[in-house]
């Protein structure tokens, strides 16, 4: 038997404390009891970056570098082969990673700018401010978005910039209706009121108080808006209105290749081509799904 | 009465598991029931009491297990059951009533079917039969209209009828054990008599067995034959009732005793800080106050009184500028304060505090101690840095906690040591006027007394006012120096202490006071003689 004091003392009652642990400490923790899924999407995501990032480095020729030979077989100088009108695949490829990924990376974030802070301010407000951006945000997701995206690139152009906000516009929406969601329940609690009673403004009330609560499930959420995003890329350049030529992307590689699967009953590898930037497309997909359902698990507090 | 041993628990231990170990909940507990009898269970949260009651049934909340001991119920040990045989005692010969009765019935169903659900599975009667026993039930159980009210689902009745609804479910298979997790915590006090009253009815007609589980001392007497005292997963003491009130054997025992020996001294009369006037607020077109009037003398505590619904915590709102009244004044030190809390300088806000009944959600769990006391330091004084290191460390002091606490997270915290630390966030803005909305309801007794003995010697040495808002007439007994009695939204009764608790009472104050349980076993039997 524990000898326990028998007067009261503050100090001396029973917590679930435990010693202090650093951040660094905590990830290490949570990293060895990841599922054999979400490291492998934690090392096919690190790979993607890595790729993204040193492109230049990696890339055996440039991204629009032309080769005199157009559709070129696998195999000698040309890994993959080259495309219709003799640029390597392989280091189209590798540059799309960056293209496709970044854009997809940047419009997400922007995305989840605009969405959040309208989500909290409408959470926090409550009044005509949130009726205004909700009924706004509904007339918006009333029309199906890959064709308003279409229409919208066809009147602006489909430069990068306004493929990126128009992306984050349409996307905000999602992110509007999930921050709002979860804020509400946030707000309504005590300490949220007793910072309103100690006069603080609505940013603090925002950032300090409400986000760090609401931040799981917007994590979990950035991952799979972050693949809509990437595959409404894809699709936009599929359908020839997304990255332009010649910066190098999956969507319009996909597209540009396509043809030449009739020939995988001739060539195999040569119909191949066309599926490889669909398959790194995918597999980044699956890779992301991954890592944020075991975030999603992890933070839901389900145990088994 | 027989005599024969129902339940017998020998050298029970429970581990739980969390923070990626297994801790010891209960740690070799032995308990005997005997067919009929009453056993309270008392002890502060984290005793295991609750852990305890519910391995009486052989059941085990998830992520926690048996490690060792027997749980013999009717000579056979539950423990080594699988849990397909178990669950023919569940619902048959064993019941349990939960704390809360409306987070514990589904709401898509009528009583009655709920009330004989478990009945019905057993087969022990027919459908007819078990409606007729259910509605048999509720009227011994006092309810009103028992014919129908079964008709109805659980969002249509009230609280203390829906507690008794699930004492009736849990009698409906006429079990050999009952066991109460904490039945009335939640109710008024008011109502509390009632529900009491008809449990322990009940339990006397049917000469069922129960497990009492509770952290009210007062409560317990009412119910128990005899008392088990825990702590820390071990029993303290355990002695038939009338000898455990009258004498204790124990130190820890003594000190849950001691806990309504608080009393305040009387002080002099001084001029008042705060002053409401007239008062009428409304939600919307509902009409919540009317005509408040209130004066709150400084350096004194106010306590405000009244059960759920009588308008106390929507007075404090009225205050604190969060609901501007829709007529009257408020006037603090002399000067009128701007009903809506915008219109307020930064230095009215920073003076008038408020602390919450729930530390858990007063505060933002994703801040540390530091963040949590730091801001209204740098808020409203301008601290930073090491300056405002050093005063959270006094702050720390000042409510008896250290610095080892600075850098934890508020679920790293006890239930007192949080309401501690929203105290500290109140006292760092240097304020004269603090409003302690329940502070103390959702502790258990012996943190209560803590707390109340810091707050008062805070307002000793610091010369703080508070409008202490609560339903709990022994805290107002305690720490008070001036009473306002209010029910449905006006003011009843408004004096000093003494006036307030000697007759004549205001009928609704008479009601009140009445029934606050006493440590006395035969004060509910007294208290319906003089009702009847």
């Amino acid at each position: 038997m524990t000898q326990t004091s028998q007067t009261y003392s503050a100090k001396d009652e029973a917590t679930s404390f435990l010693a202090q642990r650093t951040a660094w400490d905590r990830t290490k923790i949570l990293l060895k009891k990841s599922p054999f899924t979400a490291r492998f999407g934690m090392i096919v995501i690190a790979l993607y970056v890595i790729v993204a990032v040193f492109a230049p480095w990696i890339a055996p020729y440039g991204e629009a570098e032309v080769f005199p030979t157009p559709y070129a077989p696998w195999g000698g100088d040309h890994m993959f082969g080259t495309d219709q009108i003799g640029r390597d695949i392989l280091s189209r490829m590798i540059y799309g990673a960056r293209n496709t990924v970044g854009i997809a990376f940047a419009t997400t974030i922007l995305a989840f700018l605009i969405g959040a802070s309208l989500g909290l301010a409408a959470a926090i407000n409550r009044s005509w401010l949130d009726q205004f951006i909700s009924r706004s945000v509904d007339v918006l997701m009333a029309i199906p978005s890959l064709i308003f995206a279409l229409v919208l690139l066809s009147i602006f152009g489909s430069s990068v910039i306004n493929l990126i906000i128009i992306i984050a516009v349409l996307d905000s929406t999602r992110v509007f209706r999930l921050t709002r969601a979860v804020a509400v329940n946030v707000v309504v609690m005590d300490y949220v009121e007793a910072a309103k009673l100690r006069g603080e403004g609505l940013g603090w009330i925002m950032r300090r108080e409400i986000l760090p609560n609401i931040m799981p499930p917007l994590v979990a959420e950035f991952g799979l808006r972050f693949c809509f995003v990437f595959l409404t890329i894809a699709a936009l350049s599929f359908l020839g209105v997304g990255i332009q030529p010649p910066t190098a992307d999956w969507g319009s590689m996909v597209r540009e290749n396509a043809s030449l699967i009739q020939f995988a009953q001739y060539d195999l590898k040569a119909g191949l081509t066309p599926l490889l930037p669909a398959a790194a497309i995918a597999l980044l997909t699956v890779a992301v799904n991954f890592v944020v359902d075991w975030f999603l698990h992890h933070t839901s507090g389900i145990k088994d | 009465m027989s005599q024969d041993t129902l339940l017998e628990i020998k050298g029970l231990k429970i581990q739980g598991f969390s923070d990626e170990r297994w801790h010891d909940i209960v740690k070799g507990v032995d308990v005997t029931l005997k067919r009929g009898q009453v056993m309270g269970l008392i002890g502060e949260s984290g005793a295991g009491k609750s852990t305890l009651g519910l391995a009486a049934m052989g059941f085990t909340q998830p992520g926690c297990k048996i490690t060792g001991g027997q749980i013999l119920f009717d000579g056979v040990d539950l423990a080594q059951l699988s849990e397909t045989e178990k669950r023919s005692y569940w619902g048959n010969r064993i019941t349990y009533v939960a704390q809360s009765a409306a987070a514990s019935f589904n709401p898509a169903h009528r009583l009655i079917d709920q009330t004989t659900a478990s009945t019905l599975r057993f087969g022990k009667k027919s459908q007819a039969e078990a409606m007729d026993d259910a509605r048999a039930l509720y009227g011994e159980l006092n309810l009103p209209n028992p014919d129908t009210i079964g008709d109805r689902y659980p969002h249509q009745v009230s609280g203390g009828q829906l507690q008794r609804v699930m004492t009736a479910m849990a009698m409906s298979p006429r079990p050999d054990l009952i066991i109460f997790d904490e039945p009335t915590t939640a109710l008024d006090v008011t109502t509390q008599v009632e529900v009491l009253t008809a449990m322990r009815k009940i339990v006397e007609h049917f000469n069922t067995a129960a497990i009492y589980i509770t952290h009210d001392l007062a409560v317990v007497a009412q119910m128990a034959d005899f008392i088990k005292v825990l702590r820390y997963g071990e029993e303290v003491e355990e002695a038939e009732t009338r000898k455990m009130l009258t004498a204790p054997e124990q130190d820890y025992t003594k000190s849950l005793w001691s806990v309504r020996a608080l009393a305040k001294e009387p002080m002099p009369e001084q001029e008042p800080i705060l002053k409401i006037k007239n008062i009428d607020a409304a939600y919307g077109k509902v009409k919540v106050l009317h005509n408040v009037d209130i004066s709150v003398p400084r350096g004194s505590t106010v306590a405000v009184v009244g059960e759920s619904g009588s308008g106390k915590s929507t007075t404090a709102r009225v205050i604190t500028g969060l609901l501007p009244p829709s007529a009257g004044d408020i006037e603090y030190e002399g000067q009128p304060l701007p009903p809506k809390l915008q219109d307020r300088s930064k230095d009215q806000k920073r003076r008038i505090q408020m602390i919450y009944q729930m530390a858990d959600t007063a505060m933002n769990p994703r801040q540390t101690v530091r963040e949590i006391i730091g801001r209204p330091l740098e808020f409203y004084l301008g601290l930073r840095g090491q300056a405002a290191e050093k005063r959270i460390l006094e702050l720390l002091e000042m409510i008896e906690l250290d610095g080892r606490f600075i850098d934890r997270l508020p679920g790293e915290l006890s239930g007192g040591q949080k309401q501690r630390i929203c105290i500290a966030r109140a006292l760092a803005a240097e304020p004269d006027f603090i409003i302690c909305d329940e502070v103390t309801s959702a502790l258990d007794q012996i943190v209560q007394e803590g707390i109340l003995r810091l707050l008062m010697r805070l307002q000793k040495e610091l010369n703080l006012t508070y409008l202490f808002i609560t339903h709990d007439i022994s805290t107002v007994r305690a720490i008070s120096d001036q009473v306002v009695v209010m029910n449905l939204g006006r003011v009843v009764e408004q004096g000093t202490k003494n006036d307030v608790f000697s007759p004549p009472h205001p009928e609704y104050t008479e009601l009140l006071l009445s029934s606050v349980p006493e440590m006395d076993p035969d004060w509910l039997t007294n208290l319906n003689a003089a009702r009847a």
